[in-house]
């Protein structure tokens, strides 16, 4: 097939059993024609994907393995190309366990708040639990901060607040005392 | 035909593509539709990036039209076709959030000089006459029969100190926040006052939620990007 110049960029000329590198939506597209198979990711192995359930379980810290994406990515490959990846059951249900051991680390981070919180910063969170979450952070930064701006006398009797640094902690920086 | 195409990240290639799609157009117009959709007020309009878009959709709608005629295999032209259709989503999305602001925020981008430069001239024209219709339908159907004290449409009365019927945008929402390269030196905004001093800094691709007024400046020169 001929190279493709989409308004998107230049897509390669597209010779039998020669791998190219498209656009998930280009090559879901072409999936659905019949006209292509779909090679998944490097992340989304049995084996690396049991790795990475492993380190999520052992730390409070993100994985940092998994792409930004990963719950969509997953999704549509699923949906559509369901044959090109081997132990689907397997890589399906691992993927589940992942998203569940982060929403539980999210959930327990988000517990931590309180008036004192100006920024909220966690590392290697995913776009699906950003959207999940995000509604609720607004409001509840928005209401600690509209309630914390009336007190404008601090208290200088009361002891610094520091919270330990400690690994246990989800790696978000209190920077009030 | 079978021909097999690879999608996901892998490492040797991965920068490359990425230095690859950056360049597009496209991408610039994703990033900024992003912005423009976090941002609790309006952003300035990226008006040589939507000139440039709107030329090459031009041409690939001509491109599409004499693809079909000629009688190209249909599949290049259905693809060809849903790139157009990705390209306009994201054109036309950006202008209707646009919209959106300005119709919430009218009274007042007329009066800041700052916001108003931040206007194109199309929404520069739709703004003066949506403030003139709305102004037009408020004296006509209820201010010309209120006291005579009480007949502005910017201030409650006349003893008002300032404009308190129109409305601004909130710039103390929160917005989550990714930057590109470490930042220092962010002052923040809000807190206690004996915290306001403290200079806030960023690691890059890290996600952050934090109050929008702190970090305005720093997207408008692009160093962030809101999520």
């Amino acid at each position: 097939m001929d190279p493709l110049c989409l308004i998107s960029g230049d897509f390669g000329p597209f010779t039998p059993q020669i791998v190219t590198q498209v656009p998930l939506w280009l090559a879901i597209a072409l999936k659905k024609r019949g006209k292509c198979s779909i090679c998944p990711p490097q992340w989304m192995t049995v084996e690396k994907l049991t790795q990475v359930l492993e380190v999520e379980r052992d730390s409070q810290e993100m994985s940092e393995h998994l792409p930004f994406h990963y719950v969509e990515i997953s999704r549509l490959l699923f949906d559509h190309a369901r044959d090109n990846i081997p132990d689907a059951y397997m890589v399906r249900s691992l993927i589940e366990d992942i998203r569940d051991v982060r929403f539980h680390k999210v959930e327990t981070d988000l517990e931590g708040f309180n008036g004192r919180t100006i920024a909220v910063k966690i590392k290697n969170l995913s776009a699906m639990e950003v959207n999940i979450v995000r509604p609720f952070i607004g409001r509840a930064l928005q209401a600690f901060y509209k309630h914390d701006s009336s007190e404008l006398i601090p208290d200088p009797e009361r002891a610094p607040d520091r919270r330990p640094q400690v690994a246990h902690n989800a790696p978000r920086r209190q920077l009030r005392r | 035909m079978g021909s097999r195409s690879v999608e996901g990240e892998q490492a040797s290639l991965a920068d490359d593509y990425d230095a690859l799609i950056s360049t597009t157009d496209v991408v610039l117009l994703k990033r900024a539709w992003r912005n423009e959709k976090a941002a609790p007020e309006i952003l300035h309009f990226e008006s040589d990036l939507i000139t440039r878009v709107r030329e090459q959709i031009e041409l690939m709608e001509e491109t599409v039209e004499e693809k079909s005629t000629v009688g190209t295999d249909p599949l290049s032209v259905s693809l060809y076709q849903m790139d157009l259709d990705r390209t306009l989503f994201l054109l036309r999305s950006y202008l209707r959030i646009r919209i959106q602001k300005i119709e919430k925020y009218m009274f007042h981008l007329r009066k800041t000089e700052e916001l108003w430069n931040r206007l194109s001239k199309d929404e520069k024209f739709f703004t003066e006459r949506c403030t003139d219709d709305f102004k037009k339908h408020l004296e006509e159907s209820v201010l010309s029969k209120l006291p005579e004290n009480y007949q502005s449409y910017e201030r409650q009365s006349v003893i008002s100190e300032e404009d308190d019927m129109v409305p601004e945008p909130r710039l103390d929402t929160f917005v989550l926040c990714r930057s590109k390269e470490y930042l220092t030196g962010i002052q923040l905004e809000d807190g206690p006052v004996d915290d306001r001093s403290k200079l806030f800094e960023m690691e890059p691709d890290v996600l952050y939620f934090i109050c929008y007024k702190s970090i305005k400046p720093l997207v408008e020169s692009g160093k962030i990007d809101l999520l």
